[in-house]
């Protein structure tokens, strides 16, 4: 088990290496420089803009100073707010956006995997449609539409929750819903079709021929091996609540790093830029480790491989 | 497949002639109704998408001033005004126009993309697959690289890196929308016509086709390939809500599809500030993108267990 | 019901009495298990379909009944209607009785009968593979009929366990307790799964193919040792097997089952030697002989057993049979009597009056 430990650990590093460099590339691909603006500037100021932010180094150099400067966690200046490096900008964010993500997922998992063995259990009759239903809509509305949805429902219409900012459990509620929403609907479809495979298996057939209580036989043997396919499902989920939280933020108004990411697209920040990609798909590189260090332990099987 | 028949005297017991694969699942399909109504919303948004501007009442980037300053310089609501009759954003512009052109450009990007997908990832993978080894793995090595950067992050960064170019400019920017997302989605479709001839190049009908002196190539192309086109027809469907949704982000954002061109992300990222007032401008495009999705997964998944029955979760 | 047996004893004093207890009640020629008109039937979108049609047998304390067939013939299911384990939808049981130590295990509640699974009644299942829990260690695995039914502390259970995993001959038990079912070769789980038939000391052992899924060098090992096990503690065994060899050395008498009845019953001696079915026949002449010719066909019995939706009133066997007669067409027969005590046969031809002498 501690070697499978150390051996995902070790894949982070490459992982790290190719995304910054991915992104470090298109994003000196850009024609043009970060200085463009409605209009252009005194080629000198240019001159001397590249100097201090030393784009003036060749390329490869370039790479290794941003690179070095990310290891400590040092992203540079910003382009857009001239007197902020990014980190600085960053740190205010940061934590919101990561509550945001923690909060959105246990409300996911937490109601999304109950869900599913709800619908599981209750095959075929009322508890079955009602969850399935729940799920087919999930699936089918984009976090920013659902946005839209509760927004003038809930807010506009009925004015139970505000729309817009972050502070304080009732800002929470609307944009938690709106992000976890089709990650519920995902995980709860997942763990229905996973029990209902299971409850077809051999062993459940010997537990029952034990004579171990029905209860028993669901939570011991039918739960714990229906969740190993949905922990692999977890991987990409998590992608998608990382990558679709910077809509929602701009959605709600909430200040976390998302938002933050958006300006940045539309202001040509183009540190800023790389720097909040790195850090998503880094976030993204961490999670999966994670869930590959989960799904070993329910499943001992892969243990050994 | 054909059950075999014992009658007892008496009684003829008839059995069930096979209809082939595709008959079969053609019936299953038939029987499912929320896949037909998937396929019935698939039918309407690309009826919209190819006849909708043609059909629409107004051309989508003109501006109806004259409505707008009669109405006290506000946005028109829906049923308010009969020329508009999904109402006008603040410019003018009628929506209903807008949301017709909202769908070309969606189902355009939805159908393009899978068939970059399908140009790149059925010969990729049917490479990999066929050939193995080496080349086999240097390909799985370039997918994992693609795989370790999330998609979107990905799609936003070649369409950032790219907009300001005159291939990124091209068609109001829809052809930075298609080849970015169409190189993000090639590796799942790969990977499963790769696992599919990994599998069946070993089986004994491709024995007997090679002793009979039939070409490499025309093994893969007549034989193999035509098996592995059931998931791959499931993954495309599948894959083109993951395509609109994707398409729409980027407009919302602002880096997508650009003015005066309307992607229905454009059209919530514009109706966004009023949502207060004037719920409609971002209902109305939201209904779109969520009916849009749920007939394509619909279609999709009645698709996937018309195929293969034992994929499915019910008994 | 058998006086509880004290946990002072040893292992091998209890059983000891277990099996004198048993071997009176055989003595006093009650029977362990009688099962009477049992029907279990499938309900499928193209009909009914008869797994188990009108069947009835007896099992003696301690007897090794072989329940023989080919694939398909019902035998499974009718192991599995005797614990009520049959899927339901689509199956159920629909008519019969179930006299097990003189209780009606139909009439049963769910409680009561699962009080009675594992404990009374254990069950040996085809494939080991499949049928164990992969994510459970297989100690958990074994000591959970016994935590359920026998109420011992943990560790009293883990001893006991281990005590089981002697028996059945895994090497070095205490240090595989924590494996996991993948971690074992084939043969070593099906004798895991015979530890678990036997955790509590049932009084009947259902094994539905034991052997099938195993390689035929490993097959002898697990025969013998459910042999041996069963007799050490008296358990009676229902052996389900499609194979007549194995039936063959394993049973005290032999039940042969076609699409869905009993067909032929009697003591194994008399069913290999002196059968009066023509199915039977053509199973045992089906059997490769050494001293067949090389060269030769294989013999088989032509065609397929029938669908066992809307079966008329005739003798099942009929279409396959080579001395099939209009009476066997008009009308089913009845499992009648032959010649030698206890041999009973379904057919019209070997019958009284009939017209295989």
């Amino acid at each position: 088990m501690v070697g499978f430990v150390i051996r995902r650990i070790l894949w982070l590093i490459p992982v790290l290496f190719v995304v910054s460099l991915i992104t470090f590339t298109l994003m000196h691909a850009v024609p043009g420089g970060p200085w463009d603006r409605e209009k252009p500037l005194n080629p000198g100021t240019v001159l001397r803009l590249n100097e201090i932010y030393g784009l003036d180094k060749p390329i490869w150099q370039q790479y290794i100073n941003w690179f070095g400067g990310m290891l400590q966690l040092d992203f540079g200046p910003s382009y857009q707010y001239r007197n902020r490096g990014v980190n600085d900008i960053l740190s205010d964010g940061w934590p919101i956006t990561v509550q945001l993500g923690v909060m959105t997922f246990i409300v996911a998992v937490g109601i999304g995997i109950p869900l599913g063995i709800f619908a599981a259990l209750g095959h075929n009759r009322w508890p079955d449609y009602v969850a399935t239903t729940i799920s087919m809509v999930g699936i089918a509305t984009p976090s920013f539409v659902l946005a839209i949805l509760l927004i003038v429902i809930f807010s506009v219409g009925l004015n139970w929750f505000p729309a817009r900012g972050w502070k304080g459990p009732n800002t929470w509620v609307l944009p938690v819903i709106a992000l976890a929403g089709y990650q519920i609907a995902q995980i709860a479809r997942y763990t229905r079709a996973s029990m209902l495979e299971v409850t077809r298996k051999d062993y459940v057939r010997t537990a029952h021929s034990k004579g171990v209580r029905n209860s028993a036989v669901v939570v011991r043997h039918m739960i714990r091996n229906a969740l190993i396919p949905v922990v692999t499902i977890l991987g990409p989920i998590l992608a998608f609540l990382v990558t679709g939280s910077f809509i929602i933020e701009n959605f709600f108004g909430i200040p976390g790093i998302g938002r933050l990411y958006i300006v940045a697209i539309g202001g040509r920040d183009y540190s800023m830029i790389m720097a909040t990609t790195v850090i998503y798909a880094f976030a993204v590189a961490f999670l999966n480790f994670i869930v590959d260090i989960l799904y070993a332990y329910i499943d001992p099987r892969i243990r050994y491989s | 497949m054909a059950t075999q028949t014992q009658s007892l005297p008496g009684v003829a017991i008839t059995a069930r002639r096979s209809e082939g694969v595709w008959r079969d699942a053609f019936g299953r399909l038939r029987k499912n109704k929320l896949a037909l109504l998937g396929a019935l919303g698939v039918f309407l948004l690309l009826f919209a998408g190819i006849f909708g501007p043609l059909l629409a009442p107004w051309p989508y980037q003109v501006q109806d001033l004259a409505a707008v300053v009669a109405n006290n310089n506000l946005p028109l609501a829906p049923f308010q005004n009969p020329s508009h009759i999904l109402g006008t954003d603040s410019l003018g512009r009628d929506i209903l126009s807008r949301l017709l052109d909202g769908a070309q450009v969606s189902m355009t990007v939805a159908f393009v993309v899978q068939l970059v997908v399908l140009f790149i990832g059925v010969p990729l993978g049917a490479i990999a697959g066929w050939f193995g080894g080496r080349i086999d793995t240097y390909l799985m090595r370039i997918t994992d690289i693609f795989y370790a950067f999330p998609d979107l992050l990905f799609i936003i960064l070649l369409s950032v890196a790219f907009r300001e170019t005159a291939f990124g400019r091209a068609l109001n920017g829809v052809l930075l929308v298609f080849v970015a997302i169409g190189l993000t989605s090639w590796v799942t479709v790969a990977r499963l016509i790769r696992g599919q001839l990994l599998s069946l190049k070993e089986t004994e009908f491709v024995e007997a086709a090679r002793a009979i002196g039939v070409s490499d190539r025309n093994i893969v192309v007549k034989h193999l390939l035509p098996n592995a086109i059931g998931p791959v027809i499931v993954a495309v469907t599948l894959g083109i809500p993951t395509a609109i949704l994707a398409e729409a982000t980027l407009a919302y954002i602002g880096i997508g599809v650009q003015p005066p061109r309307a992607s229905w992300g454009t059209l919530i990222a514009d109706g966004q500030p009023y949502i207060r007032s004037y719920p409609w401008l971002t209902v109305l495009p939201g209904i779109m993108i969520a009916t849009a999705l749920m007939s394509f997964t619909f279609l999709g998944d009645g698709l996937r267990d018309a195929l293969d029955p034992k994929l499915k979760g019910k008994q | 019901m058998e006086e509880a047996v004290s946990l002072e004893l040893t292992p091998d004093e209890a059983a000891r009495i277990t099996r004198e207890q048993r071997e009176t009640k055989a003595a006093k020629s009650k029977n362990l298990l009688e099962v009477r008109n049992l029907s279990t039937h499938f309900f499928t979108p193209d009909g009914v379909v008869r797994a188990v049609d009108d069947v009835s047998f007896e099992l003696g304390y301690g007897e090794t009944l072989g329940l023989v067939g080919e694939s398909g013939c019902g035998k499974s299911v009718t192991a599995l209607s005797l614990t009520r384990l049959v899927p339901n939808p689509p199956g159920r049981i629909v008519a019969g009785s179930v006299v097990f130590d003189g209780v009606d295990l139909l009439k049963l509640s769910e409680d009561g009968m699962r009080k009675l699974r594992g404990k009374e009644i254990g069950f040996i299942f085809q494939d080991p593979l499949t049928s164990l829990n992969p994510t459970l260690t297989i100690g958990y695995q074994i000591a959970e009929a016994i935590r359920q039914h026998m109420g011992l502390s943990k560790k009293a259970s883990f001893d006991r366990v281990v005590e089981l995993l002697a028996k059945v001959g895994i090497p070095r038990a205490r240090d595989r307790l924590n494996d996991y079912p993948h971690q074992f070769s084939g043969g070593m789980r099906q004798r895991v799964m015979i530890a678990i038939a036997l955790s509590c000391d049932p009084k009947l052992i259902l094994a539905d193919e034991p052997t099938t899924a195993l390689d035929v060098t490993i097959q002898a090992q697990i025969l013998e040792l459910i042999s041996v096990l069963s007799d050490e503690f008296g358990t009676a065994v229902l052996l389900i097997t499609h194979d007549l060899g194995i039936a063959a050395g394993m049973c005290d008498r032999v039940n042969v089952m076609y699409a869905g009845r009993i067909v032929e019953t009697g003591s194994v001696d008399v069913i290999f030697e002196r059968p009066r079915m023509p199915y039977a026949w053509g199973l045992l002449d089906s059997l490769p002989r050494l001293d067949d010719v090389r060269g030769d066909r294989l013999r088989t019995i032509e065609g397929l057993p029938p669908l066992l939706i809307n079966v008329p009133d005739a003798c099942r066997f009929n279409p396959r049979c080579n001395f099939a007669r209009d009476a066997c067409r008009d009308h089913e027969p009845e499992l009648t009597a032959r010649e030698e005590p206890g041999h009973f046969a379904r057919c019209w031809a070997t019958d009284k009056g009939g017209w295989i002498p």
